[in-house]
């Protein structure tokens, strides 16, 4: 009886055990009830026939933005008002302001996704035909179609000016934030200082100080080495200030072990310090390339426009897409405004490359 | 033994330590040396711009006194040159582009931190990564194309109904607020127009910031406000509000930095007007940013330093802007591991 009995036993204890375990599952916290999602369905409903019966039909008012304003507020106003009806205060609190957080964002997002979008298809028409990339401008009226012409001098400008720039201000803003984390001193806090300062600089302020440096009182002309220089200028401070913050969160403990291990502190920071910053560091700088790349003010002051191909910095004007896309819209002519826009999307795409780079850059964990 | 005292006996006391020198020697003594040259060209060059600029105050005085501040017109040819209209209309689009960027940028970043759902959040924060490094000038001419069209009718709603507002009031000469067929052209090149523009450009900086300081609101303190039964918005008004509360004035200070020195947007968008008036939905503006882009070109040598003089006194204003948010997101208990 007992050898019977005991599984017998063994099966009822089990028994529960097995089926309460999908009820072990935690509770969902935030999850709306379905009484939830018809307070919301309802109040999207109501406010968009209410909104419509009385701005379309009953009062004399017109226009879509109105239309959309009207019922957001109306929107928010039932919502809250249909909750209030089953619901405590804090409840009704909590819905008003997701729906005011909501509303808030997704106007942001529709905005900027409108920006991109309507450059992208403003542009398109020019940055469709294969001529655009391959040719310059020199003798192209502005009015000519889009089959004729295109922005390689721009292009080219722009990659020289950056280039340029880059090679003069990654030496200097990466060697000052050496200097800053590695060697610092008294020294060091005065440069800190200055440079954090200099990174409110506003752009065209760097444009205005090499035109009246370098082109007036050096007697430059206007031509691609000044633009490149301004541009230099404006990255500086940029590149060494989130260099500085690259190299500052380098473990001390990496530094001690190299330098317990007997490496001068030269060998420290280029054997442990920089690679394990590069992934950081190389982030910053394209970071500060893209914000470089896109600068016009700058450029718009130093480098004059041509239309030509121009691969000489240090001759002749050069131009530069940010300097073409402002020429072009206010050229006032259409088909030359939408050359301005293939070039933008052109600038957006360079930019996007630079981000994406940028973004693999940070996320690999080199040297760690 | 004795054989052994006699010898001389060199006394070493293990307890005291060795002379340690922290000076540098060879390789090392180079690099010091290089990096320190290095950060000395920096500052020199970057230093060098404050001063140039401060310096060129000093002509500009000089010869127009200090009417400069407050004369508001700049005529070159006559050889009149003021900036106190310049001054009143870069603070305005600033301030307006502020008033509009700053509401949208701290929802934006509420939504990204807090009610996004896991998997739309990373999309999210690199969308508005992206669009705080996408350039001025694609902001710009989508403001003058896209935007200003329609700006033109918002503009004049606001005057038809909060026209007897001064701050909302444009002069139509020959015409009434209230005419089925209005003005156009009265409306459009406002600073309105142009703040507009700068505020889409300014929220996703500021965005970038606040978002950077809400996700690191501790977990702790969440989940014990949670735990008290707080709502969502209970959460977010009790924890991530007040923690991120220095994140939130740090972006919104830088976000006003570049509002003031942007360029090509009001460049592109007013039309240089210097008159010393509070009405932005009217036609015409200046800052000192478009004023230098407008006047660089014809400026003789000491138009050149008024210039100059000018772009200092807004360098002086974003620099104070600038130094008050690192001052506040410093101090503040969320400024930790957030660079704005």
């Amino acid at each position: 009886m007992t050898t019977i009995a005991q599984p017998q036993v063994v099966d009822v204890i089990a028994a529960p055990i097995v089926a309460v375990r999908p009820e072990a599952e935690p509770r969902k916290v935030n999850a709306f009830t379905g009484d939830d999602w018809w307070c919301l369905a309802g109040a999207f409903l109501g406010s968009l026939a209410t909104t419509w019966l009385l701005y379309e039909q009953v009062l004399p008012t017109r226009g879509k933005l109105g239309f959309w304003v009207c019922w957001y507020l109306a929107f928010i106003a039932m919502y809250a008002g249909v909750t209030a009806l089953s619901q405590p205060r804090i409840v009704v609190k909590d819905r008003f302001w997701s729906s005011v957080v909501a509303g808030g964002a997704g106007f942001v997002f529709l905005a900027l996704g409108y920006a991109l979008a309507f450059t992208f298809v403003h542009g398109w028409a020019a940055a469709s035909h294969g001529n655009f990339y391959t040719h310059d401008a020199a003798g192209t009226r502005p009015t000519a179609p889009l089959s004729q012409g295109g922005i390689t001098h721009a292009l080219v400008g722009s990659c020289i000016e950056l280039g340029i720039a880059t090679v003069i201000s990654l030496p200097l803003g990466v060697g000052t934030a050496v200097y800053m984390v590695e060697v610092g001193g008294r020294f060091a806090k005065v440069v800190r200082t200055v440079v954090e300062a200099m990174t409110a600089l506003p752009d065209i302020l760097a444009g205005l100080f090499i035109f009246a440096v370098l082109i007036l009182a050096f007697g430059f002309q206007k031509e691609g080495f000044c633009a490149a220089v301004a541009l230099a200028v404006m990255m500086l401070p940029i590149i060494a200030r989130s260099a500085d913050v690259a190299l500052r969160v380098v473990p001390g403990g990496l530094r001690e072990a190299s330098l317990a291990l007997g490496a001068s502190q030269w060998r420290t920071v280029w054997s442990v310090v920089l690679p394990t910053a590069k992934s950081a560091l190389a982030t910053s700088v394209i970071l500060g390339m893209a914000r470089a790349v896109g600068e016009t003010a700058p450029v718009l002051i130093t480098s004059g426009a041509s239309t030509f191909f121009n691969t000489n910095p240090f001759n002749n004007p050069m131009n530069s897409l940010p300097l073409y896309i402002i020429t072009a819209v206010r050229s006032g002519e259409p088909v030359f405004i939408q050359r301005g826009f293939g070039a933008a999307v052109v600038l957006l795409a360079f930019v996007l490359i630079l981000f994406t780079t940028a973004r693999l850059l940070s996320r690999t964990k080199v040297g760690r | 033994v004795t054989a052994q005292a006699d010898t001389p006996v060199r006394v070493v006391d293990y307890d005291k330590p060795r002379a340690i020198s922290s000076k540098s020697t060879g390789v090392d003594l180079a690099f010091r040396l290089s990096t320190r040259g290095i950060s000395a060209v920096v500052l020199g060059v970057t230093g060098g711009i404050g001063v140039f600029l401060g310096y060129q105050v000093f002509p500009t005085i000089r010869h127009y006194g200090f009417a400069f501040f407050t004369q508001h017109q700049w005529n070159p040819e006559q050889n009149i040159l003021g900036i106190s209209s310049v001054i009143l209309g870069t603070i305005e689009v600033a301030a307006i582009a502020l008033i509009i960027s700053f509401p949208l940028a701290l929802l934006t970043a509420l939504f990204i931190a807090e009610y996004a759902p896991p998997w739309l959040r990373g999309p999210l924060v690199t969308l508005v990564d992206l669009m705080a490094a996408v350039p001025s000038i694609v902001y710009a001419i989508w403001g003058v194309f896209a935007i200003e069209p329609h700006a033109i009718f918002v503009a004049h709603w606001f005057n038809q109904y909060l026209g007897w507002f001064p701050f909302f009031h444009v002069r139509l000469p020959g015409s009434s607020a209230d005419a089925a067929v209005f003005p156009q052209h009265q409306y459009a090149a406002s600073a309105f127009i142009a703040a507009l523009i700068v505020s889409m450009m300014v929220i996703p900086m500021g965005c970038a910031v606040m978002r950077g300081v809400f996700a690191q609101a501790p977990i702790g303190e969440r989940e014990a406000a949670y735990a008290l039964g707080a709502t969502r918005w209970g959460v977010i008004r009790t924890v991530v509000l007040p923690f991120g509360r220095g994140g939130i004035i740090g972006g919104t200070m830088l976000a006003l930095g570049r509002a003031l020195g942007e360029t090509v947007a009001v460049y592109l968008i007013v039309s240089p007007v210097f008159d010393l008036k509070l009405r932005p939905l009217e036609i015409g503006t200046i800052t000192t940013a478009s004023l230098i882009a407008n006047f660089f070109g014809d400026a003789s040598k000491l138009q050149l330093s008024a210039l100059l003089a000018a772009g200092f006194v807004l360098f002086v204003m974003t620099l104070i802007v600038n130094t008050l948010a690192a001052i506040i997101v410093n101090r503040s208990r969320s400024g930790v591991g957030v660079e704005i």
